[in-house]
């Protein structure tokens, strides 16, 4: 086998200088009705480089590739073009086969990289310090509502109608198991600023709130200022959390931090991760220096070796759970190191100047593609503010026309429905997201085919 | 022509002093080891290393939101954003540079068919909102890996959804809790034996359990007596780590489950160590109600400097009902995904969403390369051949090295040893530090707790024997100086990119992002 070097020789010789008449001596601890006698049975043997390709190509070659098709999806997870150099560094073996940088004097390279990216995650989110990544958004949404319980005290959350409902899923089954009290409600397609529910969350504050949860842009696109509802947070002593789900919107639109937020979470796909089908992708979580010790997750931080000469290590860790067991901030030990390499690596690429760069090609595309789709009849433009992703409102029901869409290989973005099964305020909903890999003719082919499904 | 003009031969050996009189160069390089500096100091918020298409002008709509302060993140052209992430990447010990023994962690070899597959378009360029007509072939991957899983584990089912080893734990232990709760029975602690990862208290902790430790015997296993005596109705589980830290079969596993059975708790399995076990033991026929799978550890997919990891978490029969959504469910030849809306009566029981998608897809595709590869057969000369490596070192050293559970019978894929017979003002720290300038990745070190000064050595199954070889050399031989009480080994490492670094320094006085100087 070719992942095994040990010859059938060495094996003899190890086991006579182990002291050991076979291999089944050592497994000698295991019950003897537990002992398998053989390989298990109803699963292949071994197969060559080759074999193996041709099976997972063949599973590979069913599925429609969002790259070769018209491809509007967005709702969490954004397609965007990486640069050919991002993918070449992270396959180098000695960051690809490293571990978490437990030896900093042989790990540098790691940790100088953990260092740059938390950097880049606190100026991006315009907090003061970010951390070392998490497993993604959804999840640093949840740690984000367990830091404030631990900083106020208080374990009520308010969270916005306009908070990605996969993320509020998951924080309801959370909940369930710590006792938290979540406030949750549904969006609406309000006209010009779907999703948007400021009054109602500044309403909602009170002496018993952890922290609101606000998403931006929401889950409909919608782009809203956060300042107000910081302030409103403060003088109750709440604290404003906000998540970012596309960060490509932070080259355009002010940063969370910037409006006041005290712990900024998101997901980091976007910039230099892909789609993935999921994951893996990288949480990004950022926050105020105040709180860092309430911080989950690995931290890098700058020191000095021996011979004064700078150098990173991880730090803070008597928050971790290797430390600090039952008493630590969070359990997450693995996190999204390659993800969160690929992100300082694209962002690097990108710089400021190229980040505002793509960020305005995303705006003016997904402007000049609302445009577009709202003169089709029976289509409805529902954002007033946008940054790369808006709502439309359809003349009928939108899950079967994004499968009747979809026959014809064309994605034509997120049905509410899929999201908000049941909700039929919402069933008409569709969501289109717009990146600078969409072209004019993607545009024109969604177009064409909405206008023929809504005939 | 000759591309030696001067005809220069090496005639004598260099002496130590031959260097540059103050040691140093004018860059701080020494040759190959090169010295880089921030992005934040060799970039500006000018450059940028990406051309982009043209697109019109048009009027914003961004409701006059426009970020207008500069954000301060520096860029470079490609070929400097090249250099530099590479020259960082030389910094950093890997698996493909050498032996890497990291206990619990299972350093092995990482096969490159598994990032080519990874990166099949089909599977890395799909969107996890896809209609699920378009993304048959994906689910298909999903079902099949947690065929695999099944399979090895002799389990009932299995989540894919959990993003690593913790997410798993705690994917376990909310279906326990769940599958509690829908019989009415609110129990409220969780007992974790002392040589358990510091993951798994923290897990029980971060659900709203309370954490009561057993302790381990003499001879480096759970305590049963201790933890029957413990067991009552108030005791919701008990998280076991099987092969155990210690690196130990726990032989009374059966009965443990038995026990923990009988007064209506459950057990959960840390799966961290299958690798020791994969293909030859099925848990599932010791009785455990739930175990997480670390794909990043048995199933070879890269730990990439911390992550990402995935955790899917293999179900009793038990607790099938409760694990969490979504899942893909194949009916005749067609495969869906099962979210909120379509759990129907089966799966009303499910605990819920615990991640935004549905899993680690580029760790599924990594690691379903790497079984499909060993098959059946690979996978149990995988258990075989790293416990063997792992007796090999552990005989080979424990004449140098106190091994505490020596006498334990064999050990399992990890050999532990302790800091007991170290000369005084020496520590496991020191031999660490020594084994970096003699090439190696140092051990697990000061883990498990219940072992003074330890020192947890996994070699892995992709280790030739010449490679044991070495590193049982080089560990003899700075053990034997530790010994012999060589204090030198305090200043260790010497040839590193970084001499011993002051954490306590940075816990201090945390310095987490780049400040711009004043």
């Amino acid at each position: 086998m070719r992942y095994l070097p040990l010859s059938d020789g060495d094996r003899a010789s190890m086991l006579a200088s182990i002291g050991a008449p076979s291999i089944d001596a050592l497994f000698a601890d295991v019950p003897e009705a537990a002992r398998l006698a053989g390989a298990i049975e109803d699963l292949p043997l071994h197969a060559s480089e080759l074999s193996v390709e041709r099976q997972l190509k063949a599973m590979a070659s069913k599925n429609l590739v969002a790259g070769e098709s018209p491809f509007f999806i967005g709702c969490g997870a954004y397609r965007h073009h990486i640069p050919a150099s991002v993918d070449h560094i992270i396959q180098r073996g000695e960051f690809l086969t490293s571990y978490t940088p437990y030896q900093p004097e042989i790990a540098q390279g790691t940790l100088q990289v953990l260092f740059e990216f938390q950097s880049q995650v606190a100026r991006l989110y315009g907090c003061d310090v970010a951390n070392a990544s998490m497993y993604d958004g959804s999840t640093a949404c949840w740690e984000a509502i367990g830091m404030a319980r631990r900083i106020t005290k208080r374990s009520k959350a308010i969270l916005s109608a306009g908070l990605h409902p996969h993320y509020v899923s998951l924080c309801n089954t959370m909940a369930k198991f710590t006792g938290d009290t979540l406030v949750t409600s549904l969006p609406s397609l309000t006209d010009g600023a779907p999703g948007n529910d400021m009054a109602a969350l500044l309403s909602a504050i009170d002496s018993q709130t952890s922290c609101v949860v606000v998403q931006n842009p929401n889950i409909l696109g919608h782009v809203a200022d956060l300042s107000e509802l910081a302030d409103a947070c403060h003088a109750k002593g709440a604290l404003l959390v906000a998540v970012v789900t596309e960060p490509v919107a932070l080259g355009a639109i002010k940063s969370p931090g910037e409006m006041g937020a005290d712990i900024v979470v998101g997901e980091g796909q976007s910039i230099g991760v892909g789609l993935n089908f999921g994951g893996p992708y990288v949480g990004l979580f950022a926050c105020s220096e105040k709180y860092v010790r309430q911080m989950p997750g690995r931290l890098c931080g700058e020191t000095v070796d021996a011979a004064g000469q700078r150098g990173y290590v991880l730090t803070l860790s008597t928050r971790e759970q290797h430390i600090r067991r039952e008493k630590a901030t969070s359990n997450i030990c693995t996190n999204a190191g390659l993800c969160a390499l690929a992100f300082t690596i694209h962002m690097s690429l990108l710089g400021e100047a190229g980040l505002r760069k793509l960020a305005s090609i995303n705006h003016a595309r997904a402007v000049l593609a609302a445009e577009r789709l709202a003169a089709v009849p029976g289509v409805e433009l529902v954002n007033g503010a946008f940054f790369n992703e808006f709502t439309l409102r359809l003349s009928q029901e939108a899950r079967p026309v994004i499968r009747t869409l979809a026959k014809q290989g064309i994605l034509g973005g997120v049905a509410l429905g899929r999201l908000y099964p049941g909700v039929d305020a919402l069933a008409n909903g569709l969501v289109v997201a717009v990146t600078e890999t969409t072209s004019e003719d993607d545009v024109e082919q969604l177009a064409g085919a909405l206008e023929e499904a809504l005939a | 022509m000759t591309i030696n003009p001067s005809g220069w031969r090496p005639e004598h050996a260099l002496a130590a002093n031959d260097g540059p009189a103050d040691g140093g160069t004018f860059t701080g390089n020494r040759a190959l080891m090169l010295e880089e500096k921030l992005i934040f100091e060799i970039g500006d918020t000018e450059s940028c290393g990406v051309d982009f298409d043209d697109v019109p002008e048009v009027a914003s709509r961004l409701g006059g939101l426009e970020r207008a302060a500069p954000m301060g993140i520096p860029g470079l052209s490609e070929p400097e954003t090249v250099r530099h992430y590479t020259r960082l990447s030389r910094q950093n010990y890997a698996i493909d540079l050498g032996l890497f023994p990291l206990g619990s962690c299972t350093m092995k070899h990482n096969p490159r068919l598994n990032e080519r597959m990874a990166r099949l378009p089909g599977f890395a360029d799909v969107h996890p909102l896809q209609p699920a007509e378009t993304v048959q072939g994906a689910y298909e991957l999903i079902h099949v890996l947690g065929e695999w899983l099944i399979k090895l584990t002799g389990m009932n089912s299995v989540a894919m959804s959990p993003k690593a080893g913790a997410h798993g734990e705690l994917c376990g232990l909310l279906a326990i809790r769940s599958a509690l709760e829908a019989r009415g029975d609110a129990r409220k602690v969780v007992l974790v034996p002392e040589s358990a990862h510091g993951t798994n208290p923290a897990t029980a902790a971060f659900c709203g359990y309370s954490v009561e430790t057993i302790p381990a015997t003499k001879a480096g296993r759970v305590d049963r007596a201790a933890l029957e005596a413990r067991l009552g109705p108030d005791v919701a589980a008990v998280m076991i780590t099987n092969p155990n830290t210690c690196g130990l079969f726990e032989r009374e596993m059966v009965e443990i489950c038995e026990a923990v059975h009988a007064v209506g708790a459950l057990v959960y399995c840390d799966g961290a160590n299958f690798n020791a076990i994969v293909g030859r033991v099925r848990p599932g026929d010791l009785g455990i109600d739930a175990m997480h799978i670390n794909l990043h550890k048995t199933f070879s997919t890269p730990h990439g400097g911390g992550g990402p990891g995935a955790g899917p978490v293999v179900f009793s029969e038990a607790l099938s009902p409760f694990a969490p959504l979504p899942f893909v469910e194949k009916t005749g030849e067609t495969y869906s995904l099962v979210e909120e809306e379509t759990a129907d009566e089966d799966h009303s029981k499910s605990f819920g969403r615990m991640a935004a998608f549905h899993g680690q897809m580029g760790m599924f595709t990594r690691a379903a390369s790497y079984m499909m590869s060993h098959g059946a057969d690979g996978l149990r000369q995988v258990a075989e051949d790293a416990v063997l490596n792992a007796n090999y070192v552990l005989r080979q050293l424990e004449d140098v090295l106190d091994a505490p559970f020596g006498d334990s019978g064999p050990c399992m894929h990890e050999a532990l040893f302790s800091d007991d017979g170290l000369a005084n003002g020496l520590s496991t720290m020191d031999i660490a530090k020594g084994l970096i300038d003699e090439g190696f990745h140092p051990m697990t070190m000061y883990f498990p707790l219940v072992v003074h000064g330890a020192m947890l050595i996994e070699p892995t199954e992709t280790e030739s024997k010449a490679s044991l070889d070495q590193f049982i050399g080089a560990l003899r031989s700075v053990a034997s100086r530790a010994s012999a009480g060589d204090l030198t080994l305090k200043s260790a490492p010497f040839y590193a990119p970084r001499r011993r670094l002051d954490e306590t320094g940075a816990a201090r006085k945390p310095i987490l992002t780049w400040r711009d100087p004043a």
